[in-house]
């Protein structure tokens, strides 16, 4: 009586477990799979067996074949002196099927950097329309119809009293009519300037922030914006803050920064003076917190902006703004 | 603003080097943007001797000098100058030089005669009035020494990009009370003296010929005049050209010069009026009143408004105020009778009409700003006393000086601990006094921590106690003020979930080989037609730019699509072919005039060019539909929204979209967006000649159908069996139906884990206008392991459905 398939796997099974060598594994092979094997007479004697039960046999059979096989090589494999020149392998210099990468826009990674540097600060994010009335991006910031300050931004107009935001500033204004101090927001987004050259696009990005708090000092504005500086660029990045005007702040101030480039010798790019204009700054003016009705005299609070296309031009060497907006691949498969 | 040094030296005595100014200025908050040195356009001339002279062969008044200038040889030069002779030493420029008025001095020839350089007149150089010949200089000099050296020219020309709020620094006197502020001793401003002299004085009194009369006090709060009797118009004296020239100002005649050369030392705009040209000797200050045609002295006509200020004589307009005067009262070669004007403006006015006008000229452009209030008397005097002196005129005795309404001085109160909490600082009251001393407010110490501080007239930026603390800051120095740490509560809010959502979608695109645009906010006016949207659809709701840059940026995009086609047309151009992009951005739908427009986030993406290039282990292949079709639902899935329905369109909701390759995507009963094949007409209107597929989500909607959280489900514990079906059905018949269909009845019993296709064929054998899909079944029982008697009845029954409802057979 021949042996059932079941048994036959039992047994090989069995001795595959406990051979203790190569020569061991052969003799196995031999024995079951070799000319005279019992798997081999197995399949031999297939055609004794009724119609309906030789498919399935065969089946099982020739799937025992192949598990037999397969467990012998892995067996094998563990007494092999691992010697390359006995395998010959794949060519691993042939080109792989490559998994095709993309990518965020360079804009959106600044954007990502900066957002996460405020937000671990503890800065909540706010958003606004980009198209503003002139109230929200104008008169709440204290920059009434016809005052001169009007012309450091070049306004599209959608109406009379509807505007592209020139600025993220609205933000201000925005998140303070709906929350009472303390105030901790940053807000990002494009912004629009009717300016269109060699280092100007009409559209371009900003990040806003906002803290208003009891006792907020201009000192406190100089360290939350140094560290940012240190965090965005590095440590050595020496910083200085200039005076300026911004209608919105008194104490109003530029931040500039020692050239990334030159590290502050003078070059082309920090037009030979060695620093950076890099963000505006300064302590909101009083006027704003009059306009969205806080306590002038308990809270103090600070403001700043800091231009997203510049800083990514520091961060990865684009000398032409107009480059973020033409969406060459070329460009964008580079960050 | 340019300032020059040496002019800046006539009101502050400070020997600082040029460069330590510019810092201190800079660091003050008057930025200096660049410093020249005023004398750079004297390179390349140097100082001559002339060794020889001769006789030009073809020209009587030319003369050959053979002069030394350094050079291993004598340069020859022709000369037309009377005065030159041997042993002479002049200035000479040579080849390569530059001189004022753009003259490129090169090697030539003058009638036959080579001549390299040129001799220069005092005139020519700019550093004196002499033109009538070559400039004698003293003995002496090497040959070759550069002129600016020989001469020890220093002048440093400061060109400030002032801040508008600091219009008392758009003049000489302005930025040397800023530097008073940190030369030592402190505050040593001198402004120069105006008495007028006894000797110039006429007889009659101003009164007696003129009038001035203000008839809108609100716009005009003062007005001062002065007049002048027998002056005679004619070329400024050198040193007034040379400081206008100095600051980049071309001299007109020395009574333009006079006015424009006080605006710039007192930041006051003057007019000078021809008198015999005002109607009564009559100065009305008013409104137009009516919308008038006035001609300005540049002999442009203009439309005026009634609400603009005018200047008026006795019958008609002859200024538009503050802004530019009338060609009619204009001072011309024989003027003998002078009206200065020197008034102030409300600035808001002036402001409106030149921008509403389109002029802008010095004297608007610090009208606008503010000027001192108190500020005209001086101007006036100061102009009137030069002109007396350099155009040998008399002046009337008296002055006008209307004021209707009276200025009122600015005074604050200061408490120091409140400037100390803005700033962070702990500074003294005493040292807070010594800084605002030092740009000229005047201080009362009135408590223990307390100010009262007079504000000078010519600061009009300050106006409360935080302006003081700026002004502190800045003379202080922000480098040094304290950095500190603000003390806040940690109380934080939770990410809104756009945020979130919009991450999650970039991570995924970027995983999907796609890479982000953004695009501009404006497109192409003729975006809707190159789309062929119908006149229903809601993306013609455009807004329009009142001002755009172009045509092809002048209406606010209600959808992403033109951008991404023409970042495709863009990269196609630059012969990348294979292009995924994708772009989150808003699009913007104009609602009721005057309202904001209705702004709506869209998530947009568009794929052409090949799914593979031909490589070792694949062919080259174009991406289609299909390819789109599965960025989006691995995406929707991503995002864990299920339910989603993908259904032909039949209408023109996308008609930019092939007829027949386009569809709407439909969660529940939701449209939240579209893909399809870009029409072949659309793409001609691009420019664009591949393929190109695109998808449109609304973003808003996609955030609706986000669940917030995912619950795990247990992992299965028994087996799954699949059994394939196959039919023959219509070729017209959608796989989507028979897969809904399928799952409709699978539904009823809990057995069935999953339905998919995984084949389709047409052809040989099948019937023409047939297909055979085959499905592959998933069974799965969550409480035990199915045997082929539970399935076959289920799939029996299954298979009976569809070949009842799709009319399919089974294959032979």
């Amino acid at each position: 009586m021949q042996k059932s398939i079941a048994e036959i796997e039992k047994e090989a099974l069995d001795n595959i477990e406990k051979a203790g060598s190569k020569e061991d594994l052969e003799l196995v092979s031999t024995r079951y799979l070799g000319r005279k094997g019992l798997l081999t007479g197995f399949l031999r004697n297939i055609s004794s067996l009724s119609a309906e039960e030789r498919p399935l046999a065969g089946q099982n059979a020739n799937l025992l074949k192949i598990k037999i096989e397969t467990l012998i090589k892995q067996a094998s494999s563990n007494f092999e002196t691992r010697n390359a020149d006995s395998f010959s392998g794949i060519d691993v210099t042939l080109p792989g099927r490559r998994a095709v990468r993309g990518g965020l826009h360079p804009i959106t990674q600044v954007l990502n950097e900066i957002c996460g540097i405020f937000m671990r600060l503890g800065f909540d994010i706010a958003e606004g329309p980009e198209v503003e009335t002139d109230y929200y991006n104008f008169e709440a910031l204290n920059i009434p119809k016809y005052h001169p300050a009007r012309d450091m931004q070049d306004t599209f107009y959608v109406s009379e009293n509807i505007v592209l935001r020139t600025h993220t500033s609205p933000s201000q204004p925005r998140a303070m009519e709906k929350t009472d101090p303390p105030v901790r927001i940053i807000s990002a987004g494009k912004v629009f300037r009717c300016d269109s050259d060699l280092t100007h696009t009409p559209m371009f990005h900003q990040v806003e922030g906002l803290m208003v708090d009891e006792k907020i000092s201009f000192g406190d504005l100089k360290g939350i914006l140094t560290t940012f500086v240190h965090q965005f660029f590095d440590k050595e990045t020496s910083l200085r803050f200039r005076p300026s005007f911004f209608p919105f702040t008194e104490p109003s101030a530029e931040v500039d920064i020692r050239c990334v480039m030159c590290k502050g010798k003078g070059c082309r790019v920090c037009s030979k003076t060695g620093w950076l204009e890099v963000l505006g700054s300064g302590m909101v003016h009083p006027a704003v917190f009059e306009n969205v009705g806080y306590d002038t005299d308990k809270y103090t609070g600070f403001a700043f902006g800091i231009g997203i296309e510049r800083m990514a031009m520091l961060k990865y060497g684009i000398d032409d703004i107009r480059k973020y907006y033409e969406n060459d691949l070329r460009f964008l498969g580079q960050f | 603003m340019k300032v020059s040094l040496s002019w800046l030296k006539e009101y502050i005595p400070v020997d600082l080097d040029p460069l330590e100014i510019s810092d201190r200025l800079t660091m003050a908050g008057l930025e200096v943007d660049s410093i020249e040195n005023l004398y750079d356009y004297l390179d390349n001339v140097v100082v001559a001797r002339i060794d020889e002279v001769k006789q030009h062969p073809n020209a009587d008044k030319l003369s050959c000098c053979l002069v030394d200038a350094g050079k291993d040889d004598l340069v020859q030069i022709v000369c037309g100058a009377p005065n030159v002779r041997e042993g002479m030493y002049v200035p000479c420029a040579l080849p390569g030089a530059v001189l004022p008025g753009e003259f490129k001095i090169k090697k030539s020839k003058l009638r036959g005669e080579k001549s390299h350089g040129m001799l220069c007149s005092g005139s020519e150089l700019r550093l004196a009035a002499d033109a009538s010949g070559i400039m004698d200089l003293e003995q002496g000099h090497l040959p070759g020494t550069p002129l600016e050296k020989a001469l020890d020219l220093t002048d440093t020309v400061f060109e400030i990009d002032l801040t508008p709020n600091r219009p008392d620094c758009l003049s000489m006197i302005g930025v040397a009370r800023e530097v008073g502020a940190f030369t030592e001793p402190r505050g040593m401003v001198k402004l120069p003296e105006v008495s007028l002299p006894e000797e110039k004085m006429a007889q009659e009194s101003i009164h007696d010929f003129a009038k001035v009369e203000i008839k809108d006090p609100d716009l005009c709060p003062r007005y001062s005049a002065g007049l002048l009797f027998d002056v005679k118009v004619e070329p400024s004296p050198f040193w007034l050209r040379q400081k206008l020239e100095s600051v980049g100002l071309t001299p007109i005649n020395n009574i333009v010069d006079i006015t424009n050369f006080v605006m710039l030392e007192t930041g006051q705009p003057l007019h000078a009026f021809d008198f015999d040209n005002l109607a009564r000797g009559q100065i009305v200050v008013k409104r137009a009143g009516s919308a008038i045609d006035f001609t300005t002295l540049d002999n442009k006509e203009h439309k005026l408004e009634s609400e603009m200020l005018m200047i008026c004589d006795g019958e008609r307009p002859v200024a538009l105020a503050g802004v530019m005067g009338g060609e009619n009262s204009e001072i011309s070669d024989t003027t003998t009778r002078v009206l200065i004007e020197s008034a102030y403006f409300n600035p808001i006015s002036i402001r409106r009409t030149a921008k509403k006008t389109g002029i802008a000229t010095d004297a608007s452009h610090r009208f606008e700003r503010g000027i001192d209030p108190e500020g005209t008397v001086y101007a006036m005097k100061r102009a009137v006393s030069l002109i007396a002196e350099v155009c040998d005129a008399s002046i009337a005795r008296d002055i006008i000086d209307e004021h209707p309404l009276q200025s009122a001085s600015v005074e604050i109160d200061l408490n120091i601990d409140a400037l100390n909490t803005r700033l962070g600082t702990d500074f003294s009251i005493d040292v807070v006094q010594e800084i605002l001393e030092s740009v000229e407010f005047d201080i009362e110490k009135t408590g223990e921590r307390q100010l009262k501080v007079k504000v000078p007239s010519f600061r009009v930026d300050v106006l409360r106690p935080e302006d003081l603390s700026e002004e502190v800051a800045r003379l202080w120095g922000y480098n040094n003020i304290k950095t500190s740490y603000p003390l806040v509560s940690a109380r934080g809010k939770a990410l809104a979930p756009v945020l979130l959502l919009r991450e999650r979608i970039r991570q995924a695109m970027i995983g999907f080989s796609f890479y982000e645009a953004i695009n501009y906010n404006f497109i192409h006016e003729e975006s809707c037609d190159r789309l062929r949207l119908v006149e229903a659809d809601k993306r013609r709701a455009v807004e329009r730019i009142l001002n755009p840059i172009s045509d092809q940026m002048s209406v606010l995009r209600t959808s992403l699509v033109p951008g991404l086609l023409d970042n495709m047309k863009r990269n196609n151009s630059q012969q990348t072919d294979t292009i995924k992009i994708f772009e989150i951005g808003k699009t913007f739908f104009a609602t009721q005039k005057g309202d904001l427009p209705e702004e709506k986030e869209m998530l947009a993406g568009l794929i052409t060019g090949n799914r593979s290039d031909q490589s070792w282990f694949s062919k080259k292949a174009g991406l289609d539909f299909f390819d789109l079709k599965g960025v989006v639902e691995g995406l929707l899935d991503e995002l864990f929204i299920r339910n989603v329905q993908f259904l032909k369109i039949k209408d023109d909701i996308c008609p930019y979209f092939e007829m027949g390759f386009g569809a709407i995507v439909k969660v529940s009963d939701l449209v939240v967006g579209s893909l399809g094949k870009i029409d072949a007409g659309v793409l001609k209107n691009y420019g664009l000649k591949q393929d190109a597929y695109v998808f449109d989500f609304d973003l808003a909607m996609l955030e609706e159908l986000m669940p917030g959280s995912v619950q795990a489900d247990p992992l299965p514990r028994f087996p799954s069996v699949s059994r394939d079906m196959t039919f023959i059905v219509d070729q017209s018949i959608e796989v989507g139906s028979m897969i809904g269909q399928l799952k409709k009845v699978a539904e009823k019993q809990i057995l069935v884990e999953d339905i998919f296709l995984f084949d389709v064929f047409e052809g040989k054998p099948l019937k023409e206008g047939k297909k055979s899909l085959s499905f592959r079944l998933v069974y799965r029982s969550p409480s035990k392991t199915l045997t082929e008697k539970n399935i076959k009845k289920l799939h029996t029954n299954l298979s009976r459905t569809i070949l009842k409802e799709f009319n399919a057979d089974l294959p032979e």
